[in-house]
């Protein structure tokens, strides 16, 4: 009696703990400033709480994997996105067709990130790193816009589809960004 | 005001830089120790009590004092 008790004691143990480990897996598909921060912010976020945390990098999300990561933001395409003046009514199509005016856009935004404490992309890359959030860049998106694996962070791997529903067929939380 | 090992200001800093830098902090301290973490973000409230949950780091005390918000975590 006492060593049925004791057994089934220990096996809730075990089950509890594998239970408290969380799992988060989140594929990134957008090259923007504004899309790059979901990705990073979760998954830092998430590895704090002690989560173990993959991030797939697929099209366009490789462009936050590039060392240098030159990522803009932009109205088009962002409807919703609060302008001043109402100035939503019309800038997004005219005004950003004017050269420049996204990389000015850009500025304006990573400077007001700036003065109110946000963290910029690149440091949140650098904790979700240091936190040992798994980077796994798609092999074939690298394959089919012809980039160079050199530009990229270092330690990044490279897989498949296959490769990350490995993680996230185990995943509590998998969030596509 | 209790006693704390270690402080930590937040101030200025927004989600989820405060927890972020919370959660570095305690990794170099030993269990038993107290983390004095001062923040100026509202939504830190929450968010710490949250993290207390999740890490099993004990919440010892959460308030708001001169437009800051203090915390006193202990490390598990």
């Amino acid at each position: 009696m006492t060593k049925d008790a004791i057994l089934s004691g220990a096996l809730l143990n075990i089950k509890v703990n594998v239970m408290s480990e969380k799992k988060l897996a989140i594929i990134a598909t957008k090259g923007t400033l504004d899309w790059g921060y979901p990705p990073f912010i979760l998954a830092s976020t998430a590895a704090a709480l002690d989560y173990t945390v993959e991030i797939f990098f697929t099209f366009y999300g490789l462009q936050l994997l590039k060392k240098d990561m030159k990522v803009q933001v932009s109205p088009l395409g962002n409807p919703g996105m609060p302008m001043p003046l109402a100035m939503d009514k019309w800038f997004p199509v005219i005004g950003t067709a004017i050269p420049g005016m996204q990389s000015i856009m850009t500025m304006m935004m990573k400077n007001k990130m700036k003065s109110k404490g946000v963290a910029s992309l690149e440091e949140l890359r650098e904790m979700c790193v240091e936190s040992e959030v798994r980077i796994i860049a798609c092999q074939m998106t690298v394959d089919l816009f012809e980039m160079d694996a050199s530009s990229f962070i270092e330690g990044v791997e490279f897989g498949g589809a296959a490769l990350f529903f490995e993680f996230a067929g185990e995943a509590d939380v998998t969030l596509f960004i | 005001m209790a006693d704390f090992d270690q402080e930590l200001d937040a101030s200025g800093l927004n989600c989820p830089l405060p927890i972020l830098r919370a959660k570095k902090a305690l990794g170099g301290m030993t269990a038993g120790q107290v983390l004095h973490i001062i923040a100026t973000d509202p939504g830190a409230v929450k968010d710490f009590e949250a993290f207390a949950k999740q890490t099993g780091n004990e919440l010892m005390e959460s308030k708001e004092e001169g437009g800051k918000f203090l915390f006193m975590m202990k490390k598990n």
